[in-house]
């Protein structure tokens, strides 16, 4: 393997590929485009979680200044409505019922965004309204009416093979297990038990979802979206309008956040139903208050146990998982799935049972959130871990360790085995937080982990092209969505091809131009899309080498390969030199391919094991119950960093993310109402949330199967932040609390219970 | 009616409608769309401008009342060589955005602060710069960004 010091361009900390666009303001966003003979769409959307629509009139609306065509579920004809990747439950506008509050029922389009506003209050919609279910439990009960009336069709899943179908208004079902559970509690010397409860979320991605969608005179669609998985999309679509794959080109400019929220398909097939019908590129932008009514994280609701023997070891862990899925699917069979996994930890049990519930209700749909399902089931895990510890009297650092899978070890039978060193991980939190040191009062500390199966399904295909002049350009179907893989993907590109960054462009996302990624997220992209754009240069070089015989009059074997280029005896022509001589044309180009699957070192699942491991130190406010950060360490287990700088962002992100769901972020219902979907009342972390010291590190073992060594980052910072600060705040005060966010008025009113003072 | 004022150092004479925000005017009629919507309640600041100097949210002020003014977008911080403001070589630095959709207006929220205090303490940007949120970054990044700028404007002082 390349020594780490041979590394001229991979491994360091490159300006970003995107850096001078983005400050400068000529960064465009889908927000920022416009089309020739652009209309405006926008959206009527359901008072009511479960109605049925009986009828809608907007012949008022219709006849609006400006007014060009109007959508409703009964313009459907001819179009297979219902798209979902897992399950097609999800109808591209209201078709005859409504089933959460903010559901669109009706679009109007128009020449202006104002004039379209304008129109939507002269839609008549009459409704019968019914009870809406708005709770897992209700949702569950026996006689419960099934918010969705009939079975749908499983979508192509990818990457997920046990879909079993919904019963009932249970979405997903996932069981995980192995050994005998009840003989092991049986036996435990200790069991700590409880029920725990992580909020609803929103990602407050900060360009609120947005497409463009156009329809040309030969039938082609081309859709320009904030959407990050561009060829889900293209799926969806395509399926709704019947259209051969090559008849829908998605397009993805540079996206404003997504931490999963933009994953998969979301208003692409209502603006490109919008363009159908009325013969028009249309354009649909949201707000931030509509955008809350799209997507959100899923709740989960936890009842876990865990046991250990006398001698500190975990015996087993039994849990059941309800998360909170909303009214349609979208990937919350895929975050059921990942929360069942994920609940193991990063630990060796010997005995497991695991059963998840994704349940549908008539709330905003929940989809990927962040760490997809990991901070859901991290919180209650490691909150766990401690409670374990102090039962057996042993330090919490210490107690993971003894229990944590080392290096080649499993933790689940049949998939990949642990591909980081975790004990070493925490080992170094520990130290970096400086565990030993006295607390002052009101102050705690905690390091907590999670091992999160990452990567999703591997298919992913690249291409580079090299040209005759020394440039190369990489064609990706990544997105950049703010996590820098343009820079990374282009570093690998320069690094392997000799060639200065400079010259290397990346081209992308465009779905009839570059080549199928199946996703960009499960912080997937580096380790994939990395090692195929790796494998692409290398395919091209190969090609070059062949082209090289006939240049330099040589046999192969006589040709030595150094950086850039091939020399013989004193002659070194770089790889451009050989294409022009080769063609006797400029401006030639080849293509290098890679096409990756899930077979060779990419068949065990998961493609790799994405460690969270992060350390605080909070401090209380006792009088008001207020958390402050005074540190926060984070480790990095990311097997090579190919851009450190960047990767260590991704780890504060990802931690100050987690910090939100920890403290203060949580989408409150009121009956069918969701009561603070705006900003003004969705508090997520602020500059004065910075902890007061941050100490960040990265750990290059290079032990996973991305170029280099590599392994995915981004998300496994996310996990185990909650549980941190729950347990630090326990050390500090000796108050467990099991629900999130630890607002001040939570936390205060455990403080207030632990004094034996009634809470007032 | 028209509006007349000083944009990024040029003057100019716009019509537009009275009912417009000066980021529906910036973004829709001048093209400028570094100037970023999102929350429209001024909680994010990623819509922020600088009003003859001082930061305001584009998109809950009307554009008529920027008339007589001088308006600072991202588009006009780079001087007419191109040369970046240290701001946004600081920001280029330290890797201080990831989407980047926030960016214009953190810098611009960050120049106003500078341009009065270019001796800010810690504290001190963390105060100015709490009505600018950014999600991707944990917001250290750009704390060092701005020290960073703040160490150079001094010494052009």
């Amino acid at each position: 393997m390349k020594p780490l010091s041979d590394f001229q361009i991979v491994n360091h900390s490159v300006p970003r590929g995107d850096g001078i666009p983005k400050v400068t303001g000529g960064a465009i966003y889908t927000s920022d485009m416009v089309v020739e003979h652009m209309a405006w769409a926008k959206v009527l959307r359901s008072p009511f979680a479960r109605a049925r629509i009986l009828s809608i009139d907007a012949s008022a609306a219709k006849a609006q200044p400006g007014v060009i065509d109007i959508l409703t579920g009964y313009d459907l004809k001819g179009l297979q409505p219902y798209y979902g990747h897992g399950v097609k439950d999800h109808p591209l506008i209201a078709i005859g019922q409504v089933r959460f509050v903010g559901e669109p029922v009706a679009a109007v389009i128009a020449e202006n965004e104002l004039a379209a506003q304008e129109a939507l209050g002269k839609i008549n919609v009459d409704y019968e309204e019914l009870d809406p279910i708005l709770d897992v439990d209700t949702a569950m009960a026996e006689g419960t009416p099934r918010i969705h009336e009939t079975d749908f069709a499983d979508g192509s899943f990818r990457g997920f093979d046990d879909f079993p179908g919904a019963a009932g208004n249970i979405c997903q079902a996932v069981h995980v297990g192995w050994g005998d559970v009840d003989a092991a509690f049986a036996k435990a010397a200790h069991i700590a038990e409880g029920e725990f409860y992580f909020p609803m979320v929103y990602a407050y991605a900060m360009e609120p979802y947005v497409a463009i969608a156009d329809f040309d005179a030969k039938g082609h669609l081309t859709v320009y979206t904030s959407g990050q998985h561009p060829f889900m999309v293209r799926h969806d679509v395509a399926h709704v309008f019947r259209l051969p794959l090559n008849s829908v080109r998605i397009i993805v400019p540079y996206i404003g956040g997504g931490y999963g929220s933009k994953s998969y398909t979301k208003i692409e097939p209502l603006v490109a139903a919008c363009s159908w019908k009325s013969g028009r590129p249309v354009k649909l932008q949201l707000s931030v208050e509509e955008a809350f009514l799209t997507t959100r994280g899923d709740d989960a609701r936890v009842r876990i146990r865990t046991a250990v023997d006398a001698r500190g070891h975990l015996v087993a862990r039994q849990a059941t998982i309800h998360l909170n899925t909303g009214a349609y699917a979208e990937n919350s069979p895929m975050v059921c799935r990942k929360a069942a996994n994920r609940i193991v930890g990063p630990y060796r049990i010997p005995n497991i049972k695991i059963d998840c519930f994704a349940v549908y209700t008539n709330t905003v749909p929940a989809s990927s959130y962040r760490g997809l399902g990991g901070a859901q089931v991290t919180f209650p895990g490691e909150s766990q871990m401690d409670e374990l510890a102090e039962m057996s009297g042993s330090d919490p650092v210490e107690f993971r360790l003894k229990n944590l899978a080392h290096s080649g070890e499993s933790i689940h039978p049949g998939m990949r085995p642990i591909d980081a060193d975790i004990p070493g991980d925490i080992r170094e939190a520990a130290k970096m937080l400086r565990m030993d040191r006295p607390l002052a009062p009101g102050h705690g500390r905690s390091v907590c982990c999670s091992a999160s199966d990452a990567g999703a399904h591997p298919v992913t295909l690249a291409m580079v092209q090299v040209y005759a002049d020394g440039a190369v350009s990489v064609l990706s179907g990544s997105t950049e969505i703010g996590q820098g893989s343009h820079t990374v993907l282009t570093q690998i590109a320069a690094e392997e091809m000799g060639v200065p960054l400079e010259k290397v462009r990346l081209i992308g996302s465009d779905t009839a131009v570059t080549l199928f990624e199946r996703s960009t997220g499960a912080s997937r992209t580096t380790t994939l899309m990395g090692r195929a754009v790796l494998e692409a240069c290398r395919e091209a070089i190969a090609q070059i080498k062949v082209m090289a015989e006939e240049v330099f009059a040589v046999d192969a074997d006589k040709l030595v390969e150094e950086r850039g280029g091939l020399r013989h005896g004193g002659k070194f022509l770089t790889w451009a030199n050989i294409l022009e001589q080769y063609f006797k044309m400029e401006g030639c180009s080849i293509v290098g391919r890679a096409y990756l699957r899930k077979a060779g070192d990419l068949t065990l699942v998961p493609v790799f094991w994405e460690i969270g491991v992060v350390g605080v130190e909070i401090a209380l406010d006792e009088e008001t119950g207020k958390i402050c950060l005074d540190s926060l360490v984070t480790i990095g287990d990311v097997g090579l960093a190919i851009h450190p700088a960047m990767t260590e962002g991704q780890d504060l992100g990802a931690a100050t993310m987690g910090l939100g769901a920890g403290l203060f972020e949580e989408l409150i219902y009121d009956g069918q109402q969701l009561m603070n979907g705006t900003m003004l009342e969705y508090r997520v972390p602020r500059f004065s949330d910075l902890a007061k010291n941050i100490d960040m590190k990265l750990v290059q073992n290079r032990d996973g199967v991305g170029p280099y060594g590599a392994k995915g980052g981004g998300e496994g910072a996310v996990n185990p932040i909650s549980p941190c600060i729950a347990n630090a705040l326990y050390r500090a005060t000796g108050a467990r609390i099991r629900t999130l966010p630890l607002t001040p008025e939570r936390v205060w009113k455990a403080l207030q219970e632990k004094k034996g003072a009634a809470p007032r | 009616m028209n509006v007349s004022f000083e944009l990024n150092g040029k003057q100019t004479t716009l019509e537009i409608e009275q009912r417009e925000s000066l980021a529906e005017v910036l973004r829709g009629r001048c093209r400028l769309t570094g100037v970023k919507i999102s929350c429209e309640a001024q909680v994010c600041g990623s819509c922020t401008v600088l009003v003859d100097d001082l930061p305001v949210s584009a998109c809950t002020l009307l554009a008529y009342e920027v008339r007589g003014k001088r308006v600072t977008t991202i588009e006009g911080l780079a001087d007419d060589s191109g040369r970046l403001h240290p701001l946004q070589q600081a920001f280029l630095d330290h890797f201080s955005f990831q989407c980047g959709y926030c960016t214009p207006g953190m810098i611009l929220a960050a120049k106003a602060l500078l341009d009065e205090n270019s001796a800010a303490t810690d504290a001190e940007i963390v105060a100015h710069m709490n009505g600018n949120l950014c999600r991707c970054t944990g917001y250290l990044p750009i704390l060092k960004a701005i020290r960073q700028a703040a160490n150079q404007l001094r010494g052009q002082k």
